[in-house]
């Protein structure tokens, strides 16, 4: 892969319980390049987001990076102290939350969180932030930026206050976005606005994008490539067209067809039986196996194969067929 | 909504609401006030005779008389009561049965030591209150902040007289132990009772400027303030554990920001909001909880002075002293409910408008 913006390799992220070690991200890999999105789906609980914190460096005591490497524009930064992965943050990674109604500080007015940010991060003067802030919040499609610098969170809406938080992780220039659910908590006629603001920034400044969501739609409308994650492992990595079209992993399969496709016309939607392990009851062998169609007997017993020569984690991948594209 | 701040007339609409926010709040201030006035008064007509107290046994029926005219007593309730508060307005709160002096005279001389030492226990609690409670809060699990915690336990589960007690016997009596054949004492010579020397400037007799002044304070201060410390640091410690857990602190982490920023300029200022209330009423109770610190120091303020009227059932000044901490309380409230504006940007928009 050309021009690599995040390298994730073999990252492991364990919680220390007093009952047993749970895994909530188990041996997953994954690489995004500049300019590129890559969408992290799966269910509530799959790690997408532990992950996502993970590299940010924001996990939650007692949760830890026990194993592998996260490698940002060439440096490797999930061994850093503290205070240097501090300075990463905002500067060369920026996060966006899934609930922009608290995500920005009441109290405070979004130009001044704006100015404090940049103000932290880059070497520049007062007078020219509050330039930048407006500018920041012309190019997120606030209107009459120049006076809204000076509101309070509370005066904007909630579709706006998402583009006043994607403006306040984009301000410092980072050259990778975790987004988790940046619109979830939004109305639906809001999330496409806010999808397509992020995708244009990201590809106007050759910002690379960690989509973090369960929306198949939100997938297939933004994403370049797509890494489905099941009980803390990597189900199935690849382009986001090949993997919509043809799914290899028995998951993605039933997760694509438990998703409606308004041009399919189906009667009902298929569901896979069963629901995803509770960490620390994960069965032997592959964690998909129990609620597997395919399931043969090598799955009970042996964790499935990683993903370096295939782009899914099965031993029994479906065979690729020709689909009548959507 | 939202759009507040593109609207033109957006700023002369959020005074107008904040003006008439404050005139209602005037309004029933001045409501509570009068019927602190009536119980006040009421303690004229139904605790004791005054007349009884003032002649004694050697009096005419043509002396009660008299004298019944001479105070008003002869008027009907209502009018009586109007008198009173006609009068209370006028700063004539009446004349002490006990003194023979007008109360508003004795009341002024008492003052200045009561607020002296109302100001600097309460200065103490807010300081030592809040920088414990931050510190608690942000080395949450540390030995030390355990330490503390445990520590304020005592501060308040212990009544205040007990803490004065102590103090007294362990600072201005001394306690004496022997420690590696050593004899120490805790006798550091602190004064176990009055102000000390005191220095007149105008009206206000201030015990700040002599050092037997500055020592006297020490005990009943620490007394006073002990209480109203470990709470406020208590709430600001749980206050801020809730607001560090809120998610414009993890995006204020995620953006990189210097951790004594997202701690102080982040948190603290959140955590504020319901401090203030607590810590207002607090402060007016230290005035009005100052009459057990100077009973047990001797200290010579209003509540001393509260405490042998009831003893001598001086009622003009008992009521006098009623009114005076009601008073107080409801200006302190009204002083907090118009922070939360200069805190809180939520409030200022109007808020019946809003519907909550």
């Amino acid at each position: 892969m050309s021009n690599t913006v995040l390298s994730i390799r073999n990252l492991v992220v364990d919680i220390p319980t007093r009952h047993a070690v749970l895994r909530p991200v188990d041996n997953v890999s994954y690489d995004i390049a500049a300019g590129e999105i890559l969408g992290v789906v799966g269910e509530s609980g799959a790690g997408k987001s532990m992950a996502g914190n993970a590299v940010i460096g924001l996990l939650n005591r007692p949760a830890h990076i026990s194993g592998g490497e996260i490698w940002l524009n060439g440096n490797r930064i999930d061994n850093l102290p503290r205070e240097k992965l501090r300075r990463l943050r905002g500067k060369d990674m920026g996060m966006v939350f899934q609930d922009p109604l608290t995500s920005l500080n009441p109290l405070l007015r979004i130009g001044d969180q704006l100015t404090e940010t940049m103000l932290t991060h880059l070497d520049i003067s007062r007078s020219e932030a509050e330039k930048r802030a407006v500018a920041a919040l012309e190019e997120v499609g606030i209107p009459a930026a120049a006076e809204r610098v000076n509101s309070y969170p509370h005066e904007f809406s909630g579709g706006m206050r998402q583009r006043v938080v994607i403006a306040l992780a984009l301000c410092a220039e980072p050259s990778l976005i975790i987004a988790d659910e940046p619109t979830t908590a939004l109305d639906v006629s809001v999330q496409a606005q806010i999808i397509a603001l992020l995708k244009r920034l990201c590809r106007q400044r050759g910002t690379a994008v960690m989509l973090i969501t369960h929306d198949m739609g939100v997938i297939a409308e933004a994403c370049d490539r797509v890494a489905v994650m099941y009980a803390g492992r990597l189900a199935e990595l690849g382009p986001v067209r090949e993997v919509i079209q043809n799914p290899r992993h028995p998951y993605t399969d039933g997760l694509m067809g438990s998703t409606p496709l308004a041009s399919k016309g189906q009667k009902r939607l298929r569901q896979i039986p069963g629901s995803m392990p509770r960490l620390g009851r994960l069965p032997a062998g592959c964690a998909f196996n129990p609620r597997c169609p395919k399931a043969q007997d090598a799955c009970r017993i042996d964790p499935p194969p990683t993903m370096e020569d295939g782009r899914a984690a099965c031993l029994y991948p479906i065979e690729i067929e020709k689909k009548v594209p959507a | 909504m939202g759009n507040a701040a593109l609207d033109p007339g957006a700023l002369s609409v959020k005074n107008h609401a904040m003006l008439a926010y404050i005139i209602k709040r005037i309004v029933q201030s001045v409501i509570v006030l009068l019927v602190v006035g009536l119980v006040a008064f009421a303690m004229f007509r139904f605790v004791g005779d005054p007349i009884d107290n003032i002649l004694g046994q050697e009096r005419t029926q043509a002396d009660i008389e008299r004298l019944r005219v001479e105070l008003g007593l002869d008027q009907p309730f209502v009018v009586q009561y109007w008198n009173f508060l006609a009068r209370a307005a006028q700063g004539d709160l009446g004349v002490s049965y006990r003194q023979s002096r007008p109360v508003v005279e004795i009341l002024l001389e008492r003052a200045p030591a009561t607020l002296e030492l109302a100001a600097v226990s309460g200065a103490m609690a807010i300081i030592f209150g809040i920088m414990l409670g931050i510190f608690t809060a942000i080395r949450r699990d540390g030995f030390a902040a355990n330490t503390i915690m445990t520590i304020s336990l005592i501060g308040v589960s212990l009544p205040t007289f007990l803490i004065g007690v102590l103090l007294i016997y362990f600072f201005s009596v001394g306690m004496q132990f022997t420690l590696f054949g050593q004899t120490i004492s805790t006798d550091l010579g602190l004064p176990s009772f009055g102000r000390g020397e005191t220095v007149k400037i105008g009206g206000w007799s201030t015990g700040f400027l002599t050092e037997s002044g500055l020592k006297a304070l020490i005990l009943p201060a620490i007394t006073l303030g002990l209480y109203q410390m470990t709470l406020i640091m208590r709430l600001v410690r749980s206050e801020m554990l809730e607001v560090l857990r809120q998610d414009y602190i993890r995006f204020a982490r995620a953006r990189g920001l210097r951790e004594r920023a997202v701690n102080f300029r982040h948190a603290l200022k959140n955590t504020l909001v319901p401090v203030i209330t607590i810590t207002g009423l607090q402060l007016g109770s230290i005035i009005a909880f100052a009459i057990i610190t100077e009973t047990v120091f001797q200290w010579p303020g209003v509540g001393l002075l509260f405490i042998n009227s009831i003893q001598t059932v001086d009622i003009p000044v008992m009521a006098a002293y009623l009114m005076l901490i009601s008073v107080m309380f409801v200006a302190i409230n009204l002083v907090v409910d118009l922070l939360y504006f200069a805190i809180d940007p939520r409030l200022r928009v109007d808020r019946t408008a809003r519907g909550h």
